[in-house]
């Protein structure tokens, strides 16, 4: 039998930036996981990262992660998506840095 | 130190001139990230987990001052004002935007300094000994050789496409520091009894995900047959070598599969084509380039102050025992700058401290400075007389942590706080260790133990060869650690055992206590070392201190 279709999010990396970048329902890129649209439908996933795909001067390797949704957005379900969404844990850089920062979208 | 000839320059900036044409057309739409890619990458651009990264070369592990302040605005400049030196002597800059590296590669080409083939499947970056043209115990310098061997592998158009990337270092000391036996090739300098100069040459070794140990193909090469026997293995792999499977592709299979008997019998055959094709030209570059590598004026001086400073200030003489080398010149030392102050990332320096690690070497080091494949830098030529004066500076910036060796001078990759390849973290795994040890204060009685870490079966991390290895998996989406024992990077190079089951990240640091707890217990002496005593002991000692003495560990080590 299949394995159930699991909830995602479109994501990938900012091709000038190169930080984290996941898809939006409004088809904007986002730099935060919990604005990222939830895909629940597999065909629709599917759609979803061929939209993705064919934006490939704005975002570089896509593909569909794995999320969970909570009442306040997607949360990670494998810790290198919480590393991806986070940023090391060595300095303060990256997006959880980003985060306090008023333009940061 | 050698210098760009014209030949260099040009070079170097023509190749930045295309490199700055194809990020144009990349941004511009003209390129597909697919024809971009490998352009980027034979320029040393990686794109990682949370941005680009850009590994530069220092051939060699060599440095001037002027090198180092240039990366130290690199830093500052395009970057976030540190970079990470690595195991394969180079400087990674962790966060560069694409817009900006051309500008980065430029910066680099006024310092005579590039990140050509340090990605891609090309000979790499040629490593050599830390303390190459310093050490006592050296033969002869490995750093002109392996400055031939750049110049040669650079853009070798036989070489652009080769079944996978491939790494050569080079000792010239019988106490090997080049982890020459976990290399593609390694070259050990060594004379015959005629005492002539020419070089034993181990082909195959590499660590990942199927560890070798090198082996002998040649036990001595004469100077004058070194780039036509290089270039034969190379050529003779690049025919032979596995393309079919990137897990097969390194030399290390192919000799493994043919046999070293095998291999060396077709390495003779090519060479006994190439080697009329030599004319002694290389030859006539090497000995340009041994004279640019002619050593520093060494002074006389005396070492008075140096002696009066370790009677009288502790903390200089525990630094001066465990961070001193000794030196071939009378009243000299060899001086390792820790990167590892515990609780830091292993390998990284700010800009700042490079900037003070720069004016030292101007200073007090003869404009030199080396970066080790242990993540530390190194002032190769230092006289005693100015240690004092030297030690106040390192620790005033920070830079006087005295571990050279110890359980907290821990080589770690920068695992998955970084790698887009890692399967766990390292940093944080090497900043709880050495922040334990150091609350427990019993560095020095260990005395010298290594641990490498590595976040994936890639091993950039060399936990192989580590006498206590780590190695950072994906189990079942939880990060879990195995840990190996027994390995040694040393002329005396073997692979690490594994020890069991794995463990979780909370579980390495009291697994770690627990293994060197049991080592301090049985150790017939002071004197012998972790390494030794797991010679003598074996495995089961450690493992029973492992597993069966802790009681949350015990069942799961009996079910696997």
């Amino acid at each position: 039998m299949p394995r159930p279709f699991t909830p995602k999010v479109v994501t990938g990396n900012a091709l000038l930036e190169g930080d984290v970048v996941y898809l939006a329902e409004d088809d904007s890129w986002t730099r935060e996981l919990s604005r990222a649209e939830v895909l629940t439908d597999e065909a629709h996933a599917a759609v979803r990262l061929l939209d993705a795909q064919r934006r490939p001067n704005e975002a570089v390797g896509v593909y569909l992660a794995d999320v969970a949704p909570e009442a306040e957005g997607p949360e990670p379900t494998h810790f290198r998506e919480e590393f991806r969404r986070t940023g090391p844990s060595n300095y303060f850089h990256g997006k959880q840095a980003q985060r306090q920062s008023p333009e940061f979208s | 130190m050698y210098r760009y000839s014209e030949f260099d320059a040009a070079y170097v900036a023509k190749r930045n001139t295309e490199f700055r044409a194809q990020v144009e057309r990349r941004i511009d739409g003209a390129l597909t990230e697919d024809e971009f890619k490998p352009l980027r990458l034979m320029n040393g651009l990686y794109l990682q987990l949370h941005a680009y990264m850009l590994r530069v070369a220092v051939p060699y592990g060599t440095l001037d001052a002027r090198q180092m302040r240039q990366l130290a605005y690199i830093a500052q400049r395009w970057d976030k004002g540190y970079g990470h030196f690595t195991t394969r002597q180079n400087i990674q800059f962790n966060w560069p935007q694409l817009r900006d590296v051309p500008d980065m590669l430029d910066a680099l080409a006024q310092v005579e300094m590039h990140a050509i083939q340090t990605s891609g499947n090309t000979i790499r970056n040629v490593t050599a000994d830390h303390f190459a043209g310093a050490a006592a115990d050296e033969i002869a310098d490995p750093r002109p050789v392996a400055e031939l061997i750049r110049q040669w592998s650079t853009d070798h158009p036989e070489f652009q496409f080769l079944p996978r990337k491939f790494k050569i270092a080079v000792t010239g000391a019988p106490n090997d520091r080049a982890v020459t036996a976990a290399h593609d090739i390694g070259l050990r300098i060594v004379k015959n009894d005629a005492g002539e100069i020419g070089y034993q040459v181990l082909v195959g070794g590499g660590l990942g995900r199927t560890p070798m140990i090198g082996k002998v193909i040649a036990d001595y090469l004469p100077e004058a047959d070194l780039l036509p026997y290089l270039e034969a293995i190379v050529s003779v792999w690049n025919l032979l070598g596995r393309r079919d499977n990137k897990y097969k592709s390194r030399i290390k299979i192919t000799v493994h599969e043919h046999g070293i008997d095998e291999i060396r019998s077709l390495v003779d055959a090519r060479f006994a084509e190439l080697k009329p094709a030599f004319k002694g030209i290389d030859q006539e570059m090497l000995s340009e380039i041994r004279a640019a590598f002619a050593p520093p004026a060494f002074r006389e001086a005396s070492t008075e102050g140096y002696e009066a400073a370790r009677a009288a200030d502790p903390a200089f003489r525990s630094w001066a025992d465990t961070n001193l080398t000794a030196h071939r010149a009378p009243g000299y030392a060899i001086v390792q700058i820790s990167l590892k102050a515990h609780g830091a990332t292993p390998g990284d320096a700010t800009s700042e401290q490079m900037r003070v690690m720069a004016d030292l070497a101007e200073r007090y080091g003869h404009d030199e400075l080396r970066v080790s494949h242990e993540q530390n830098i190194v002032l190769p030529h230092v006289h005693k007389g100015d240690l004092p004066a030297l030690y106040a500076e390192l620790k005033r910036h920070g830079l006087a942590t005295a571990n050279i060796g110890r359980i907290s001078d821990i080589i770690a990759c920068p695992g998955m706080d970084y790698c887009a390849l890692a399967t766990a973290r390292s940093i944080p795994i090497a900043q709880e260790i050495a922040t334990r040890f150091q609350q427990l204060r019993n560095e020095e009685d260990i005395g010298d133990l290594k641990i490498k870490i590595s976040g994936c079966i890639n091993a950039c991390g060399h936990h192989h060869v580590g006498h206590i290895g780590i190695l950072g998996l994906d189990r079942a989406g939880v990060e879990n650690y195995q840990i190996t024992l027994g390995g040694d990077h040393t002329e005396a190079a073997s692979l690490g055992q594994r020890t069991g089951p794995g463990f979780a990240a909370e579980e390495v640091v009291p697994a770690i206590e627990r293994i060197v707890g049991r080592y301090l217990e049985l150790r017939d002496s002071a004197e012998e070392s972790f390494i030794e005593a797991y010679r003598r002991l074996g495995m089961a000692p450690f493992k029973e201190a492992l597993y069966d003495d802790a009681p949350e560990r015990k069942d799961k080590a009996h079910a696997a």
